[in-house]
């Protein structure tokens, strides 16, 4: 997939939000000196090319009353993780499910899974449902869970 | 938060339609009208309920590059160490998490080198190890939480 300077032109007049107005993709257009059809069209199909991963909200998982939110880490055998890995991110609760590096001796895990719940029994719940996923696989694990939330932006690539 | 917005973050999390008037298509779809769901929409922004609406980009297919990184903060220094970390306009995420490692930032960058640079120049300015977990595969993300 090739972007050409249309694309990123409609990137980066989006990616800080979409206009709160009847006409979005219209309003994005006028600023651009772009026709309303090329805009809409670009998107669809960034949005086909896994470009645009969605359009919709994003929701602070505290204010919705998710207080217990769990980087789940793993260590699991290079021969296996990929296939453990699509597993374990097809779980329901997972929103993010990653292979990452080891740095031994101190950080042995390489398989990152996010969990979210209200309580903490639901987290634990969750984190005994990916053990039994991984089963002999898992060499070992860790929760680390968020204290505090220091800084959070969205994402801005400049393109 | 009352009924009526949950049911907004519920649907908007699936997903937003591109066509000529989008907000009056979910409107009718929840019942509201137009008018009612934008208003509605600005207030959960402006109250941090919802954190971000528009399109989310996959930013290493937009070219740009993506990397996890830790830090294992003295806990005498752990104010000063956040101010420094936030300050670099790349560092888009931090997190304190319960663990020797016990701070967690995501930085975004337009370029791979440019996450070199910020994880340098970052050692530099704390004084502490960095440890760099750049993502080796990706097998999910996303997700619905049911507000």
């Amino acid at each position: 997939m090739i972007l050409d300077e249309t694309d990123l032109d409609i990137m980066r007049a989006t990616q800080a939000g979409l206009p709160l107005t009847p006409e979005p993709y219209q309003c994005v257009a006028e600023q651009l000196g772009l026709t309303t059809e090329v805009v809409m069209t670009r998107m669809i199909a960034m949005q086909e090319q896994g470009i645009i991963r969605r359009i919709g909200v994003i929701p602070n998982h505290y204010k919705l009353g998710y207080h217990f939110n769990g980087m789940t880490v793993w260590n699991i055998p290079d021969d296996v993780i990929d296939k453990l890995g699509e597993k374990v991110g097809q779980l329901e609760f997972v929103s993010h499910c990653y292979h990452r590096p080891r740095h031994l001796p101190e950080w042995p895990y390489n398989l990152f899974a996010m969990v979210h719940g209200k309580t903490r029994e639901d987290v634990d719940q969750q984190i005994q449902h990916i053990a039994r996923v991984l089963g002999d696989a898992n060499l070992g694990c860790d929760v680390l869970y968020s204290t505090k939330i220091l800084k959070k932006t969205g994402f801005r690539s400049r393109g | 938060m009352d009924d009526i917005d949950r049911h907004i973050i519920n649907t908007l999390q699936a997903g937003f339609p591109v066509c000529d008037a989008p907000y009056q298509q979910v409107a009718m779809q929840l019942g509201l009208t137009e008018q009612a769901l934008i208003e509605r929409l600005q207030t959960l922004l402006d109250n941090g309920t919802l954190t971000r609406f528009g399109p989310l980009y996959h930013a290493e297919l937009m070219g740009g590059a993506l990397t996890l990184a830790a830090v294992k903060t003295p806990l005498d220094r752990f104010a000063e160490v956040t101010e420094i970390i936030n300050a670099f306009p790349e560092v888009a995420h931090n997190y304190a998490r319960n663990h020797a490692l016990n701070m967690w930032f995501v930085i975004a960058t337009e370029t791979p080198e440019q996450i070199r640079h910020t994880l340098t120049a970052i050692e530099q300015k704390t004084g502490l190890a960095v440890v760099n977990m750049p993502k080796i595969n990706e097998y999910f993300v996303g997700l619905k939480l049911e507000a």
